[in-house]
């Protein structure tokens, strides 16, 4: 028997989206960490790299960066297929969907706070959405919601300022840059 | 970062766009408004007959409860952290026609001698 040799050719766009995935992972572990005084609010650090990367590199590379953390990330916490997992797979699903349609917004009105508490209000939304009719059918959430809604509105809000923060160029010159 | 300085005004206000202004003040009322319609301060019912507690529930679980009297049976609905008398076998119907209660109210269906009582919860381990 010969052995065989099986070459995976990574492209330096593989070699970028892991890179980029394992800066979320880090996030994600590191969030683990803090205790927090409520279940289920989070201040979702790692869509920090999802919206720095979506505007860098564009929503497909977004997309690719953000689905493996959340898999990754669930494998690393041990909660890969159970319904922690499910609602954060469904956050990030819908955080994606949101990103796409307003990444079409005009960049010269909508900034990256504006983008993230966008995103930060879709994934909430789902998740509680799935809880309702999933998780917990029959469960009034309602007087939930202003609880919520309310840390997603001030963590969206926190994480779009890093963002602009974090950026080297305004978002207009992103769009041109992308264009050109 | 060399490219973070723009000159201007303060730099936070820079980074916010005046559509994100829109959004910020939008997601801001939605969830003011939210937290002004919660129904949060009430979060007990508790249901007697003949004056015995029959039962003492949650208002976050949605259901109906049944509630045996000397005329039959009292429907006492909760759905979406609200509470009311849903059907009764009384002849004037008052306690049904009071609709849903607000915090600290009751209703009293009295030929079949069930009330209804929206309250405060005493918390204690029990309640969950």
């Amino acid at each position: 028997m010969t052995a065989s040799i099986i070459e995976l050719k990574a492209s330096l766009e593989d070699r970028r989206i892991a890179a980029l995935a394992a800066a979320g992972i880090g996030l994600t572990l590191a969030e683990a960490a803090i205790p927090l005084p409520i279940p289920g609010i989070k201040p979702g650090l790692a869509n920090i790299v999802t919206l720095l990367v979506l505007y860098r590199y564009g929503w497909r590379l977004a997309a690719w960066v953000s689905l493996l953390r959340i898999v990754a990330g669930a494998l690393f916490l041990g909660t890969f297929l159970t319904p922690t997992f499910a609602l954060s797979l469904a956050g990030g699903l819908a955080s994606l969907a949101v990103l796409a349609l307003a990444a079409r917004l005009p960049p010269a009105w909508f900034g990256p706070v504006g983008l993230s508490l966008l995103a930060a209000f879709g994934h909430i939304g789902t998740q509680l959405l799935l809880v309702d009719v999933w998780l917990m059918p029959g469960v009034s959430l309602i007087g939930l919601l202003p609880l919520f809604l309310g840390a997603a509105w001030l963590t969206g809000l926190i994480n779009g300022l890093i963002v602009a923060r974090m950026m080297p160029m305004s978002p207009i010159e992103y769009r041109r840059e992308s264009t050109a | 970062m060399a490219g973070v300085k723009r000159s201007g005004r303060s730099q936070v206000a820079q980074w916010i766009y005046p559509g994100d202004w829109l959004l910020l003040a939008g997601g801001f009322a939605l969830v003011a408004g939210l937290a002004l319609h919660a129904p949060a301060p009430a979060d007990r019912v508790l249901i007697k007959q003949a004056g015995r507690t029959f039962a003492e529930a949650s208002l976050r679980l949605n259901r109906i409860i049944a509630v045996p009297g000397p005329l039959g049976t009292t429907e006492v609905e909760i759905r979406d952290g609200r509470v009311r008398v849903k059907a009764d076998p009384g002849p004037r119907q008052l306690c049904v026609n009071q609709g849903w209660l607000k915090a600290g109210e009751a209703a009293i269906c009295l030929p079949n001698r069930v009330s209804v009582e929206l309250g405060r919860a005493a918390y204690d381990s029990l309640n969950y």
